[in-house]
């Protein structure tokens, strides 16, 4: 056993260091280092940098572009983007779809899809959540029926994120009724562009607007976007859940959750004219929340290295990287928030513009974190509910 | 970065593992327990010709020189199988201390010994009034001609009333809490003036109170430099922490295993209790903790073996926080889990739990652990 990184580990990650410090516009993340609102175009200014270098998506094999990584190099890529204040590679296109289209897609479908998510030309969304299909996903009910050469889709996904900005959604809708609720659903490929779909905001806890109600009226999808067999598209959706969970741990932007949490204690008063980092209550809750990162990642790398021996696929292990992390991420959003003390209290959505001039309130670094702390209890909820995660562990590894 | 074991380990696991479940079932344990040493110096024998006293020795000390990874191994079954014998007092804190600090004429005088096992050590450093400051040391070494004359107390000096030989640690120069000023001595355990108070611990083991009265030790008998033993003692308590984070995983793991077992089996309301799904959740909670132990008692071998002090000790601090308080929670679980057999002393479980809550107030608990952990954190640069 040897936890330090190789050599050449180690002139990867200042490779990707030098590169990211050269390539990423300051602007940017200076908006991600304090919290301000990123735009569809910081997103996809990155996007289109990454995919030049072929750094987009460090998971794809090599034949559709990816950069041949091992997991311990896409982590280390992970940690240093992260620390760098790099905005995340949004995980619709790259990490959800992508993989599906890979896997159960034809010929056609990965020569038209993967390289136009690679470069960024299309912006994916997600069409898996219904009002009555949350945990219990199968029971959706959005309807895609076959007419000649299309599928017309009728019916409502929602929890749908940025999906104002997507070119593209993937859908699971019903294609049969008959037996169990698994057996008829199938996995399509729309473009957001078609006649009938109809994007609606949903203000969320934090006052933003990052999640959509997405509606679908007699939508025509052509029978080429079917991904897979129709009614075959539960295998599609857990495959992709698979995928979503196994980067979920967020352990990159854990560490800089953290080394900005340290750095707000320092900043923050405490009592008696201290810093707040000098109150041992405070502090021990830090401490205690980097212990608990730390087992986080070496469990991640523990994972990452035996996937990259090829000993296992993603299974229990991601559903506990999900949980852990998911609870860790909030444990440093609350602890954010708790830092800053009166000025968690007032809300001044304007201060969250970059370009904006007024009269801010408290310190500038204050003003996102209560938003964040709000906003950071969907992880528990998204991606499959830790509640459903735990469910996936008893079953599939205890055997209960 | 490499989380497997090497071959060598691998097999020495399996051996280690094939000898305790063929040698060591639980009431094998019990009776050896209840023994009037309160362990079997048969199975010592055993372990010495298996070469597990021999692991954390230096092969030119005629060890096999390994390092914590491969005590982690040992370690790890040692603790499944709830081993008595005196395995972290002789080889990993006497042999580890003496292989690391001793002079030339010690180690050739005890670490064949210990490898081949017909030695017995203990390390009495701990004080009735230390608590789990390791600084604190009120017992005195006096200069008494070309020697020292050594008076003090030691507290819950474990494995002591069989050891040939104790690692005694004494204040040389400074005050009570100074860590510069200390000095450790190598003491025979029936030099005239060593007293003990005997006793059995919670968790099946011997322990004694130690009293040293005037005891007259030779200057060769010093281990390290005059004054200067708080380095030692520090890497000596950090390769012992690792040791019991390996031990605390196997116990774990194994107390998840008979917990989970005990799930599928064990019928209430016409079913499996395991259906329900407060337990399956909380089986699941369990199960997360195991893996983190995992990768936490890596992380205190690797801390171990970390050749910056630093560094050391940040990750030892880290994994025996987070395990103690892992083991707390599995431990309380596995019992809850298994209802009225839980707490009974029938079963394996509650020895296994037991164990468990002892390693956490062995040099120092998750409370304390943190508390070094974070206060390490004034000192880190923005």
């Amino acid at each position: 056993m040897d936890l330090e990184f190789t050599a050449a580990e180690q002139a990867f990650r200042q490779e990707v260091h030098a590169y990211i410090a050269k390539s990423l516009p300051a602007e940017i993340s200076a908006k991600v280092h304090g919290g301000k609102r990123l735009g569809r175009e910081d997103y996809m200014r990155w996007h289109r940098t990454l995919a030049k270098q072929g750094w987009v998506a460090p998971g794809w094999p090599t034949e559709f572009g990816g950069p041949g990584w091992t997991a311990v190099q896409q982590q280390i890529f992970d940690e240093e983007c992260a620390a760098a204040g790099a905005p995340r590679i949004l995980p619709f296109g790259v990490k959800m779809v992508a993989p599906v289209i890979m896997r159960f897609g034809n010929a056609a479908q990965k020569q038209h899809f993967l390289p136009r998510i690679l470069s960024g030309e299309d912006w994916w969304c997600q069409g898996y959540s219904e009002p009555g299909a949350g945990s219990d996903l199968a029971s959706l009910k959005t309807k895609a029926v076959r007419r000649g050469d299309h599928y017309i889709v009728n019916g409502q996904k929602t929890w749908n994120t940025l999906g104002q900005f997507a070119d593209w959604i993937f859908v699971l809708a019903r294609t049969a009724t008959e037996g169990r609720p698994q057996e008829g659903i199938s996995f399509l490929l729309v473009d957001m562009k078609t006649p009938g779909i109809t994007v609606r905001p949903i203000r969320m806890l934090d006052g933003e607007h990052e999640i959509n109600e997405v509606w679908f009226e007699d939508v025509k999808v052509p029978v080429a976007n079917l991904v897979g067999e129709e009614n075959k598209g539960w295998t599609c959706a857990k495959f992709l859940l698979g995928h979503e969970r196994t980067g979920i741990a967020g352990v990159g932007a854990c560490k800089r959750e953290l080394k900005r949490l340290k750095e707000i204690a320092r900043m923050e008063p405490g009592g008696g004219g201290r810093p707040l980092i000098e109150d041992t209550r405070f502090r021990d809750r830090i401490a205690q929340v980097e212990i608990d990162l730390m087992a986080l990642e070496f469990t991640n790398l523990r994972v990452l290295s035996a996937e990259g021996e090829g000993k296992r696929a993603p299974g229990p292990e991601a559903s506990i990287l999900k949980v852990r992390g998911t609870e860790i991420q909030q444990a440093l959003s609350e602890l954010m928030m708790q830092a800053v003390g009166v000025y968690g209290i007032p809300y001044v959505p304007e201060a969250l513009d970059a370009g904006w001039t007024g009269e801010g309130v408290g310190a500038d670094y204050a003003a996102p974190l209560s938003g964040h702390y709000f906003n950071m209890r969907k992880t528990s909820i998204y991606g499959g509910s830790n509640e459903i995660q735990k469910n996936i562990v008893a079953q599939l590894s205890l055997g209960l | 970065m490499d989380f497997n074991l090497t071959p060598e380990q691998g097999m020495l696991q399996d051996s280690l593992r094939k000898f305790l479940s063929k040698e060591y079932g639980f009431e094998s344990r019990r009776a050896r327990a209840a023994s009037p040493e309160g362990f079997s110096r048969e199975t010592w024998a055993q372990l010495a010709e298996l070469g597990l006293l021999g692991i954390a020795i230096p092969e030119d000390d005629g060890g096999l020189g390994g390092d914590a990874f491969d005590t982690m191994v040992v370690m790890e079954a040692l603790g499944r199988a709830l081993v008595v014998e005196p395995y972290v007092s002789t080889v990993v804190l006497g042999g580890g201390t003496l292989a690391a600090a001793g002079s030339a004429s010690q180690k050739e005088a005890w670490l064949p010994a210990i490898v081949g096992g017909e030695k017995l050590m203990a390390f009495a450093h701990g004080e009735p009034r230390s608590r789990y400051a390791l600084a604190h040391v009120e017992t005195t070494a006096k200069r008494d001609g070309t020697g020292w004359k050594l008076d003090g107390k030691k507290a819950v000096v474990r494995d002591a009333p069989s050891a040939d030989a104790i690692l005694v640690s004494a204040r040389t120069a400074g005050g009570a809490q100074d860590e510069g000023g200390i000095s450790l001595f190598l003491v025979d355990a029936k030099a005239k003036g060593v007293s003990m108070r005997g006793y059995a611990t919670q968790d099946g083991g011997r322990a004694a109170e130690v009293s040293l009265s005037g005891v007259a030790v030779g200057a060769d008998s010093l281990v390290g430099a005059a004054d200067g033993a708080f380095p030692i003692l520090e890497r000596t308590v950090d390769r012992g922490i690792a040791a019991l984070c390996a031990e605390a995983l196997g116990i774990i793991d194994a107390l998840n295993e008979a917990t989970l077992e005990y799930l599928k089996t064990r019928q209430q309301f016409g079913q499996p209790i395991g259906r329900f799904q407060a337990l399956q959740h909380r089986m699941v909670d369990m199960t997360i903790r195991a893996v983190e132990t995992r990768s936490m008692a890596i992380v205190a071998a690797a801390g171990a073996n970390h050749p910056d002090q630093a560094q050391r000790r940040r990750m030892v601090s880290a994994a025996k926080a987070h395990i103690g308080q892992g083991a707390r929670y599995v431990g309380q679980q596995a019992v809850q889990l298994h209802g009225g057999i839980g707490v009974t002393d029938e079963l394996i479980v509650s020895h296994w739990f037991k164990r468990l809550a002892i390693l956490n107030a062995t040099f120092g608990d998750a409370e304390h652990h943190l508390g070094l952990f974070s206060d390490r954190l004034l000192g880190e640069k923005a």
